[in-house]
């Protein structure tokens, strides 16, 4: 039988060549979705394909990682995907958001600000923001071509027409290098002007869709909106439960039957620190009224 | 409290534990083996090498044994696997025409130079189990003839001769072959990238597509011109030797369809052709293969794209059951920030619907 062997990062070098040339190009042209010839990897499709390669390619055996979903170190995809490095590439993980050099993300973006030299990868399903208004790939391409984007506008004008707010809560669009439109990936809008002049690079991989896109690092990132109706971020206003914070998006968790809630971090690193340096939340959750962040 | 909500290193193992004494089933029965499915289930094996893209039977009855009887599953374990391996080249196109016939039927014609042969088929067989093959049953030995000498002539290069079918579009003898798992895919794209689109493709796809343009969606009036099913030499051209040389011999089958003719001032009317070609013996795979394909050509020739099964950027797109199975079930991973920014918009929204209700709605007594 033919007995497989792998390369370091399992991906081998002809591949992390190819995908380093589609970063470059990505990073050249923020917010562009650069076509690359995406692999079969040994996860499913739109379980992190997009973001494992990325990061296979641009791992060497000094980096540190972490690996978070939903912004928490162990959801079960995020220790499947660790474990893969780990396993593949031997490198040292780590949960710590400011010791790691690389973080592979789904969902969210970490609390804690990042710094130079770090690279945040997004694991993305669907990289093209117009999608849902065009269907068709031979005509969004057009439009980025263009700066076409007069279709996105009237869909938030039309939420606000219908909703009296702007009705998306993830994903949210933004633009960026005031030139392409992206999408963020499914991270909810709270994390979106985290993006913005950030010090860290932040590459998005979408697998099955075969695109890389990327923000260096201080590049201008501006969420969507209008002048009577500027983005806002919404978090659910309350402190977390378990370390008090006040400014961390939250996780809801039904407790009970009867539908008791608590609201806890999402991000469990953030959580944790701030716990291990003697901050306290009330453990339960109390009713709390919401209101909007600015 | 704050519950274990999320699952833990220990969780996923167990779990993968779980999984393997489940694959095992019961030990009092004896494990089943690469053998045994590669020569008892053989069409299975067909199946996962065609759609995950890589000749190889023992591999294929692992993914096979592996993925518990899941052909998906085992079709992503191949691919999963091919991904890594390294790239030769292309080898030379195949002769299908040098095919050493196992079977080989045609539908438009009654008799043809060479023969029908029906070959290993449930075509007419009664769909009756059979409560013999349940415990252990010795088939007859099968009947036996001299094989045919010389090649077996492709029909519709008997039609062809006489400029009755389009001539089969050939590409540039010296342009690379597109390959779809090393260049991303574009629109439009040319037909041998539709192709190997569709040989990848999830049978039942194809399948579901081939049969809609039969009822109507995009009709191309297809007569099955000749379906063969047997073994062909593979050759490679080796650079250093200066010649081709022979790695060995793969079984496929081949479905070449013949479809509506087309014609113009210019041009004096002919049959047109869709074509599928699949591993082993994959009839219904080459047959569905053939009227999608016949079905993509709309554009070159100038007909009206309305149907699904004409929609190149439709059906290239979702034809690919790793892909696909992955972001369907994707939805099985948490979501929930994203749900959480929901809700609080949901909320948002409920409050001011209830606030902008003015007056205050009675509440209708209870019934």
């Amino acid at each position: 039988m033919n007995a497989p062997a792998y390369n370091f990062a399992y991906l081998d070098e002809q591949t992390k060549r190819m995908i380093r040339r589609a970063i470059l190009k990505a990073i050249a042209i923020p917010g562009y979705q650069v076509p690359f010839a995406s692999r079969e990897m040994p996860m499913p499709y739109g379980w992190g394909t997009g973001g494992v390669q990325v990061t296979a390619s641009i791992l060497g055996p000094e980096d540190v990682l972490k690996v978070i979903d939903q912004g928490s170190d162990d959801t079960t995809n995020a220790i499947s995907i660790r474990k893969f490095f780990a396993k593949t590439a031997g490198v040292a993980t780590t949960t710590s958001t400011a010791d790691a050099t690389v973080i592979q993300t789904r969902h969210r973006i970490p609390e804690a600000t990042l710094h130079e030299g770090q690279v945040l990868v997004f694991q993305v399903p669907i990289p093209e923001p117009l999608r849902y208004l065009e269907p068709r790939e031979t005509e969004t391409r057009r439009m980025h071509a263009l700066a076409e984007y007069g279709l996105m506008h009237v869909k938030l004008y039309e939420d606000i027409a219908r909703f009296g707010h702007i009705a998306t809560s993830y994903a949210y669009p933004v633009k960026v290098n005031a030139r392409y439109v992206m999408d963020p990936s499914p991270t909810p809008k709270f994390d979106n002007p985290k993006m913005d002049n950030c010090a860290a690079l932040q590459l998005f991989g979408a697998g099955r869709e075969k695109r890389i896109y990327a923000i260096p690092p201080y590049t201008k990132v501006v969420s969507l909106d209008f002048e009577d109706h500027p983005f806002t971020r919404y978090r659910f206003d309350a402190p977390c439960a378990l370390c008090g914070a006040e400014d961390a998006y939250l996780d809801e968790i039904v407790t009970d039957n009867d539908g008791s809630r608590m609201f806890v971090c999402s991000d469990t690193d953030y959580c944790e620190g701030r716990q291990a340096v003697g901050h306290r939340g009330r453990e339960s959750a109390a009713p709390h009224k919401e209101r909007p962040h600015g | 409290m704050y519950v274990a909500v999320k699952g833990g290193e220990r969780a996923i193992e167990n779990a993968h534990r779980l999984l393997a004494h489940e694959r095992r089933g019961d030990p009092d029965f004896p494990e089943v083996s690469l053998a045994q499915i590669s020569e008892q289930l053989g069409l299975a094996v067909d199946r996962v090498m065609s759609e995950g893209s890589l000749y190889d039977r023992e591999l294929a009855a692992l993914a096979i044994k592996q993925a518990r009887g899941d052909m998906i599953e085992a079709i992503f374990l191949v691919r999963a696997f091919r991904a890594t391996l390294p790239r030769f080249g292309a080898a030379e196109p195949a002769d299908t025409g040098k095919m050493r016939v196992a079977r080989r039927i045609s539908s438009t014609f009654k008799d043809i130079p060479g023969g029908q042969i029906l070959g290993p088929t449930f075509d007419y067989t009664h769909r009756l189990l059979d409560p013999q093959l349940a415990d252990g049953f010795f088939p007859e030995a099968p009947a036996i003839s001299d094989a045919l000498p010389g090649a077996t002539p492709r029909v519709t290069d008997i039609l062809g001769r006489d400029g009755l079918i389009e001539p089969s579009p050939q590409a540039e003898v010296d342009a690379p072959v597109g390959d779809l798992t090393r260049e991303p895919l574009s629109f439009p794209a040319d037909r041998d990238l539709r192709l190997q689109n569709l040989a990848r493709a999830d049978e039942g796809f194809l399948l579901a597509m081939g049969y809609s343009t039969q009822r109507g969606y995009g009709r191309n009036h297809p007569f099955a011109g000749e379906i063969r099913f047997g073994e062909v030499e593979v050759e490679f051209f080796a650079e250093d030797a200066g010649f081709a040389m022979p790695l060995g011999s793969i079984a496929l089958t081949e479905c070449q369809m013949v479809n509506q003719f087309k014609g113009s001032a210019t041009e004096a009317p002919c049959f047109t052709r869709g074509y599928g070609l699949a591993f082993g013996q994959s009839e219904r795979k080459a047959m569905s293969m053939a009227l999608v394909d016949r079905a993509l050509r709309a554009r070159e020739l100038g007909e009206e794209v309305l149907a699904p099964a004409q929609d190149e950027e439709f059906v290239m797109s979702h034809s690919d059951n790793v892909q696909a199975t992955g972001f369907v079930e994707h939805l099985k991973l948490p979501h929930y920030v994203d749900f959480q920014s929901e809700l609080g918009l949901l909320r948002k929204l409920r409050k001011e619907f209830v606030a902008a209700a003015d007056p205050p709605p009675m509440r209708e007594a209870a019934e």
